[in-house]
């Protein structure tokens, strides 16, 4: 009998513990209920309980640690102070597999948060039990190490360089091959996070073939995947030439152009930030993009989206007109200057605009056709009123200054650059008329236009330091007309046509 | 002597007569020396004149004739220069139209090869609306690149050589390459529509299986020659289309639906029993307004909580019975398939063979643990054994307790 009452006790508390453990797990589900149990001390109670005999006890302590710590940063603190990351370390190599998934998971909660957080879990040993992880049967177990693993490398390159040094690439490279659609994402994010701070990282990640296996899962229907699969090439590429031409030559082109037609937002946006990378480096990469008819591709994709989605569009388009003239000639041939000037004057955010207002002018700025293609849309006034504009940030000004500037220095349309003599501030106004005084003595009409519009007058009017190049600019231009029709238009010749009646003298008969 | 004394007398005379004829003539002497010196000196510069006018004649013929004969030395050499330079200047005229030639041609074919150019953007244009507004496929778009890079190779071989040569200060037309130009191409947009058109049938079948489904569901609504169903009025003039699926429709043999998966692991997933009957939530809700059945009948809420309560297995039912044992096999699978030699490792046994063993004092000391409290509780008599095996435990144990305020009755309940 007493032997029986002995065991019941132990029995109870077995179950109590249970019971205990079971329901802060369901509690940490609830955001509302993390407050409460951080207050009533659940870490200190939680901790003991990983050690404890029963398995499932221990995983689902281990689960209940995880969850708490992925609500907020203070929490992983706490789990890294109560010294529980050794213990789930230690235990991670022996355990069954769902023990694993749970410290993985407490892992991942852990180092997510901030750079310390995942310096500890680094040195508490926990990359080698987790790349070991990787080498495990069950996919759920693969995809929790590789997300932990991701979240680690994802803070900086020291991180990510002591991802790597533990083996970990061959493996996600392996687990991207896998049929499991979760684990290739999460494969692919960790791989786009290990290679994005550094080339010798990228190069890592390249040296192991992973530029393969990612091209060909541009292909799989799963967005999501899409996502990070195009997220990882364009951190591929971002770093060098090299990286560049290693992604393109794993034939993505055309197929990525494919990804730009896509209903999710964050796929059109990664592809053309992939586009971007690869085209800023060099003018014949920017070349390929071209020829395979990319440029038409994003000018579209810029088109049916809005927000941040466009930005990394509107700069591919600036870093391919940017290269040499005949690309920025191939870029308005694909109808892009319509576009970006809608961008310029719809998007409300700040960063967007000045992005427009940069590739606009990098369109613009290389001959007299270029530029009389971006004046004909009427663009310069929308860059004039946002130089002008107070509201507009810092950075808006000095791109949209910049861009007008390139622009007119080399634009001869002239009913483009009319309304800019009543408007623009001298600075600007320096430029429009010495445009002018170039185009006006050898073309007849746009003189004739010139004084009819009322240009002529309008140059009279504007007052200038003598010496001045304004002034050189505007004698040239006085002097493509006769004398009489320039004393016209001069300021107060009315008046002195009166002085000139008020003391002429009849001659008496 | 007479003489002399004239003489004498006209000494004084004479002397004055000589010195006074003497200066007479002195003075006209200087004047006729004076006049001499004149006409000779005069006569003689005639005299030179005209010799030295004979020497200039003479010496102006030499100078002349060495003149002329210099001059026409020179006068030579001029010409010469004069022609040589006419003959430069016509070759540098000539070589001035052969370069300017050529330097036109060199520029508008290699540097800045203006109808290259237009071509190549109408190219471009057309890659562009063939990607925005094609046709089928997919596997197009790989053979448009394909053909790109054909035509880039091709374009390669006659230009890039040239390119390099003859490129020299202007950067700007980087490898010119024609962008493949296909009859029948793929578009961007005609495979966004088959997409679309994709999910629009994915779309449809999913809502007939939908239909299907609630039609099996619903078979006994079928109108019957008796009674006419509600699909079936006889106000209508044709039948519901539901009727007639209704009469196709197979009736459904109710299965349990299957559950799905979560992705976390939760505890009570593993033991089955409890997840699947667990109190349902919100799916049935408590009818209001209810009248209270007459009778001595429970509160619903009781009863339902009754009717749905998971199972609680005390752990000695949760664990199975022989745990301990499956344990110890486990542990020695584990260890046949780690071990690459299943013999245990033996003792060098020459090395122990002769030495006697020498045991602990604490354990051969008749002052040890008292094993009584600790090995065995009771007095045993084991002469009065049946059998020398322990009693196994297979039964449960009693738990009295573990029910407590668990039952549904409250029969035999301590209050």
């Amino acid at each position: 009998m007493s032997q029986r009452q002995v065991l019941q006790v132990f029995e109870q508390y077995q179950k109590a513990r249970t019971q205990f453990v079971q329901m802060v797990a369901e509690l940490a589900t609830r955001p509302q209920n993390i407050e409460t149990l951080q207050n009533a001390g659940v870490m200190s109670l939680l901790r003991p309980l990983l050690l404890d005999v029963v398995p499932t006890i221990q995983q689902t302590a281990a689960l209940a640690l995880g969850r708490l710590a992925n609500y907020n940063g203070d929490l992983a603190e706490a789990v890294v102070k109560g010294d529980i990351l050794p213990q789930l370390v230690y235990s991670l190599a022996e355990q069954n597999r769902f023990y694993k998934k749970a410290a993985a998971f407490v892992l991942r909660a852990v180092g997510k948060h901030s750079p310390q957080l995942a310096q500890a879990i680094v040195d508490c040993g926990a990359l080698d039990t987790l790349v070991i992880c990787l080498e495990d049967f069950d996919p759920g177990v693969k995809e929790a190490a590789a997300w932990a693993l991701g979240y680690i490398a994802r803070h900086n390159a020291e991180l990510s360089q002591a991802v790597v040094d533990a083996g970990a690439v061959p493996l996600l490279v392996l687990c991207i091959q896998e049929p499991e659609i979760a684990l290739k994402r999460i494969a692919a994010s960790a791989l786009s996070d290990i290679s994005k701070h550094s080339p010798e990282l990228a190069q890592t990640v390249v040296d192991v073939g992973a530029i393969a296996h990612l091209a060909q899962m541009i292909l799989n229907p799963d967005s999501k995947l899409k996502r990070q699969v195009l997220s990882a090439l364009s951190q591929i590429a971002k770093h060098s030439v090299d990286l560049a031409e290693m992604v393109v030559e794993a034939e993505i082109f055309p197929v990525v152009l494919t990804c730009l037609k896509d209903k999710d937002d964050y796929v059109k946006k990664n592809a053309s930030t992939l586009i971007r990378e690869i085209a800023k480096h060099t003018p014949e990469l920017s070349q390929l993009i071209v020829n395979t008819g990319g440029v038409a591709a994003v000018t579209d994709c810029i088109g049916s989206c809005k927000g941040n989605i466009r930005l990394p569009g509107i700069m591919m388009l600036g870093y391919v007109a940017a290269h040499s003239e005949n690309l920025a000639m191939a870029v308005i041939v694909s109808k892009a200057v319509p576009q970006l000037s809608v961008c310029l004057s719809e998007e409300p955010e700040d960063h967007i605009k000045a992005a427009a207002a940069w590739a606009l002018g990098q369109i613009g700025r290389h001959t007299p056709e270029h530029a009389r293609a971006v004046a004909v849309t009427n663009t310069l006034p929308v860059l004039l009123s946002l130089y002008m504009s107070t509201e507009s940030s810092e950075d808006l000004q000095t791109k949209s200054k910049k861009a007008i500037k390139s622009i007119l220095q080399k634009c001869t349309y002239l009913p483009a650059l009319e309304p800019f003599l009543y408007d623009a501030p001298p600075n600007i106004l320096k430029h429009v008329v010495g445009q002018f005084s170039k185009v006006l003595p050898y073309d007849s009409k746009a003189r004739r236009l010139f004084v009819t519009s009322g240009g002529l007058k309008k140059v009279q009017e504007i007052k200038a330091g003598p010496g001045s190049l304004l002034q050189e600019y505007i004698n040239s231009i006085n002097s493509c007309y006769p004398e009489e029709i320039v004393r016209y238009y001069s300021p107060g010749y009315s008046d002195a046509l009166l002085q000139r009646v008020d003391s002429y003298q009849p001659l008496a008969n | 002597m007479a003489t002399l004394a004239r003489l004498q007398a006209r000494s004084t005379f004479l002397v004055h007569q000589y010195y006074f004829r003497n200066s007479a003539v002195d003075v006209f002497r200087k004047k006729e020396y004076d006049a001499a010196v004149k006409i000779q000196s005069w006569f003689r510069g005639c005299q030179i004149r005209a010799y030295l006018r004979y020497l200039h004649r003479v010496a102006t013929v030499i100078q002349k004739c060495w003149r002329g004969y210099l001059g026409r030395q020179h006068y030579q050499l001029i010409v010469k220069l004069e022609f040589c330079t006419m003959k430069m200047n016509l070759y540098n005229a000539m070589a001035v139209r052969i370069q300017k030639r050529w330097r036109g041609y060199r520029i508008r074919k290699y540097c800045f090869n203006y109808f290259y150019l237009k071509e190549y953007l109408k190219a471009v244009s057309e890659t562009n609306d063939a990607i925005r507004y094609c046709y089928q496929g997919f596997a197009i778009l790989d053979e448009l690149c394909d053909h790109t890079a054909w035509r880039l190779k091709r374009k390669n071989t006659t230009l890039f050589p040239v390119y390099s040569m003859l490129n020299t200060s202007s950067h700007q037309m980087c490898g010119f390459s024609m962008p493949g130009n296909l009859r029948h191409q793929e578009a961007l947009e005609e495979f966004a529509e088959m997409k679309e058109r994709e999910e629009k049938k994915a779309d449809l079948e999913r809502e007939e299986k939908k239909r299907d489904y609630q039609a099996r569901k619903m078979h006994y609504l079928l109108s019957t020659k008796q009674i006419p169903g509600i699909y079936n009025s006889p106000f209508r003039k044709d039948p519901d289309p539901w009727e007639l699926r209704l009469q196709k429709a197979k009736p459904l043999i109710s299965q349990r639906p299957k559950v799905k998966q979560k992705r976390d692991v939760n505890i009570s997933n593993q033991l089955a029993c409890t997840s699947a009957r667990s109190l349902p939530q919100s799916e049935i809700l408590p009818p209001i307004d209810r009248k209270q059945c007459q009778g001595p009948f429970r509160d619903i809420t009781e009863v339902l909580e009754q009717r749905y309560k998971p199972l609680e297995p005390t752990l000695w039912m949760a664990e199975p019975i022989n745990e301990l044992k499956m344990a110890r096999e486990e542990l020695r699978k584990q260890e046949w398939m780690r071990n690459i030699n299943d013999n245990m490792f033996l003792p060098f046994s020459s090395y122990h063979k002769n030495k006697k063993y020498i045991p602990l004092m604490h354990s051969s000391s008749k002052y040890g643990p008292n094993s009584y409290g600790s090995q065995h509780f009771r007095d045993e008599n084991p002469k009065k054994w049946i059998c020398d095996k322990d009693f196994q435990t297979v039964l449960p144990s009693f738990d009295l307790f573990s029910k407590y305020g668990k039952l549904y009755s409250k029969a035999g309940q301590i209050i």
